[in-house]
């Protein structure tokens, strides 16, 4: 009997892996597992797993928080609490969970035994110092050297590589002392070899799959679709269902691509987002677009929140601690990289993914992200004749999220895109 | 003869002209939005087609632009504000490269390239600092009428400065500068100056080019027109059809429509 069309199965199954996630960290307290607090950008999920750590990334906790539509009560009590409506939601909506003794929608959040963080965005830093505070768990910070100026990085071989790489290897070899202090497990260097091994497949699973973007019509939308890869990759790094679950999508994705099955009735505009999704209106935002015809067909979210996975950088595993340091080096840096100098990469597959137009979504409580958005925008308007739409909203707080001037904005953007089309 | 009709229902005024298919407009009108904005389009439609001699059989196709321009029950399709300010602009005005657009609630600033297309566009986002309200705030504030806060700033010697950016705190601070013996029309400049910089923010954003072309409720008002080209260093395209640009640049997209130049659907209004 012929298999049943995988289409539709890196939805349903990222949704199931997902439950059950979040069903394991629920389960951490009665099973006496640790909880490693983590972030997207540099969690050394590789790493830590060795330890038996069970990972919670706080970040995706708050999101889930919008894409229910319940943010707003985290918010509100944060800021009960005294912190600024201009913080970061995704710390506001983290405090209110740690305030609530981990009660989530999701399932409960165990406390944590240990938090790690990188210097990928400032804010980690102040937020671990809330875990610091609140419950006196040790927060190790990794300083990860960025590119020094665009389109300025070092590679293997080059000096400053080698000098940035043995300043991560000391700190990881840090890391490593505290993770058996805090687990009471000595460190396996075979069993990172396995998560490492886990991670190099998973990750060429993932580039792969958001290549196979180039094809028209684009098998998946980079925005909503792509955010529950996203969160399979991060939350299964290094884990054999999560290298199961991306090797399926890209079966699924191929099989797509041989049908010319894309995500709309009809792909008319080829986007390219850049920013992080507007969570409290989620679907909604992303038919403002698909009524048009337009479709993601790539996302700079998809770059740095995956904490550089979509590089597809492969660890040597004959040395493995050198080269989880070279990869954490290479992958967060490219994180920073997407952030801070996306213009490069948008303009280098422009043609290739053949794009209509940029979407630029700065979010207000994320100056990390959407500082430089302006600039690179005018930076790639002054090299490319490529339209781009610049509308600001939030990823968590929906008193700054207005549909209907979204909604202006995005129709005067697809009419002016028409008019060019018409010429 | 084919006649079109454009209708923009804003958030403080409705405005609708009846073009023909010389371009020529025929009819014009304007009324209050107010709270029944559905009301407000029929209304506006109707005082256009009296004025045009016209009744509404004669009318080939209905644009609707401007907020309410999901509610024009009556519209044949939708063109957002964006796109009709640019195209009445370039009409009236062909040299037009950059427009803005001073309204009741909106302020919007639009480059336009050599052919009338959209380049780049640059609206306020959730707050009404530098529109239109900002003068209903003085004008209730200092007990003028609004009609009058332009002539009334023109007599001004000596802008005072208005530093604040929320206009429900412009209101407070007009009158504590009324408290400290600050001239009325003094008070005004700095109200419109203040406007003025909002606007100009926005059109250095999108890159100013001449000609410049201002639209919009607001150039109604002397004042305003003054300050914009005090600003600007150079005096901007203002019309006396300048409050029904959004109406003017909608009939032309059905004229557009009518001569099958312009074929793809709108977008449609849909609810979460």
């Amino acid at each position: 009997m012929a298999l049943p069309p995988p289409i539709g199965r890196g939805a349903s199954e990222g949704g199931r892996l997902f439950r059950e996630w979040f069903a394991g960290l629920e389960q951490a307290g009665d099973d006496g597992a640790q909880a490693a607090y983590v972030f997207v950008m540099g969690s050394l999920a590789e790493l830590l797993r060795v330890f038996d750590f069970r990972l919670v990334f706080p970040e995706i906790n708050s999101l889930q928080t919008a894409v229910r539509r319940v943010a707003h009560e985290f918010l509100s009590e944060a800021e009960d609490y005294g912190y600024s409506p201009d913080i970061c939601g995704y710390v506001k909506a983290d405090v209110a969970v740690q305030l609530r003794k981990g009660a989530h929608p999701m399932g409960r959040i165990p406390r944590p035994a240990l938090a790690v963080l990188t210097n990928a965005c400032n804010t980690y830093i102040k937020w671990g110092e809330i875990w610091e505070r609140l419950h006196g768990a040790p927060v190790v910070t990794l300083d990860i050297p960025g590119s020094r100026t665009a389109g300025g990085e070092t590679w293997p071989g080059d000096p400053e590589f080698e000098r940035d790489r043995a300043y991560v290897l000391g700190q990881i070899q840090e890391l490593i002392g505290v993770c058996e202090r805090v687990s009471g497990r000595r460190f396996d260097i075979d069993r990172l070899r396995e998560t490492m091994a886990e991670a190099n497949d998973m990750s060429e699973a993932y580039a792969q799959v958001l290549a196979l973007n180039r094809h028209r019509p684009a098998p998946f939308n980079a925005v909503t679709d792509g955010t529950i890869y996203l969160g399979v990759a991060n939350g299964f790094r290094g884990l054999p269902d999560g290298t199961a679950y991306f090797r399926d999508l890209l079966e699924e994705m191929r099989y797509k691509v041989a049908r010319g099955l894309g995500t709309l009735r009809e792909e008319k505009y080829r986007l390219v987002f850049v920013g992080v999704p507007c969570y409290p209106i989620f679907r909604r935002f992303n038919e403002m677009f698909a009524e048009w015809g337009g479709a993601f067909v790539s996302s700079t979210y998809l770059w740095f929140a995956s904490g550089g996975t979509d590089l597809a950088w492969r660890y040597d595993l004959a040395r493995p601690l050198e080269s989880l340091a070279e990869g954490l080096l290479v992958s967060v840096r490219h994180a920073m990289d997407s952030m801070f100098f996306q213009d490069r990469m948008i303009a280098g597959m422009l043609d290739d993914y053949a794009i209509d137009g940029v979407v630029y979504h700065p979010i207000k409580s994320c100056r990390t992200v959407s500082t430089g958005l302006a600039d690179s925008r005018r930076a790639l308007a002054e090299r490319h004749d490529v339209p781009s739409l610049f509308i600001e909203s939030d990823m968590m707080d929906r008193r700054v999220v207005s549909e209907a001037q979204l909604k202006n904005r995005i129709d005067a953007f697809f009419e002016g895109l028409a008019g060019k089309r018409r010429g | 003869m084919s006649v079109v009709a454009g209708v923009d229902v804003g958030s403080t005024q409705t405005k609708a002209v009846i073009m023909d298919d010389g371009r020529a407009i025929v009819g014009r009108a304007l009324v209050e939005t107010g709270a029944n904005v559905v009301r407000a389009a029929e209304h506006a439609f109707a005082a256009a087609l009296r004025e045009a001699g016209l009744l509404e059989e004669a009318v080939d196709l209905v644009a609707g632009t401007g907020y309410g321009r999901y509610r024009i029950t009556f519209g044949n399709f939708q063109v957002t504000e964006i796109s009709c300010h640019a195209r009445g602009a370039v009409h009236l005005f062909p040299g037009t490269r950059t427009v803005v657009d001073i309204g009741g609630q909106d302020t919007k600033a639009i480059r336009v390239g050599p052919t009338g297309e959209i380049v780049d566009f640059c609206m306020n986002d959730k707050c009404a600092a530098g529109t239109g309200r900002f003068l209903g705030a003085a004008s209730a504030a200092l007990e003028i009428p609004l009609d009058e806060l332009g002539p009334t700033a023109l007599r001004a010697e000596r802008a005072v400065p208005i530093s604040t950016t929320c206009t429900v705190f412009a209101e407070s601070e007009v009158l504590s500068w009324l408290a400290r013996g600050k001239k009325i029309e003094d008070i005004l400049l700095g109200v419109h100056q203040s406007i003025v910089s909002r606007a100009m923010s926005l059109m250095r954003r999108v890159g100013i080019e001449q000609d410049v072309t201002f639209t919009g409720g607001v150039t109604r008002n002397v004042g305003m027109v003054k300050a914009l080209d005090d600003a600007l260093g150079f005096r901007a395209n203002v019309s006396p059809d300048s409050h029904y640009m959004g109406a003017i640049g909608a009939a032309l997209f059905a004229l557009d429509r009518l001569a099958g130049r312009w074929t793809e659907p709108s977008a449609t209004e849909q609810t979460p």
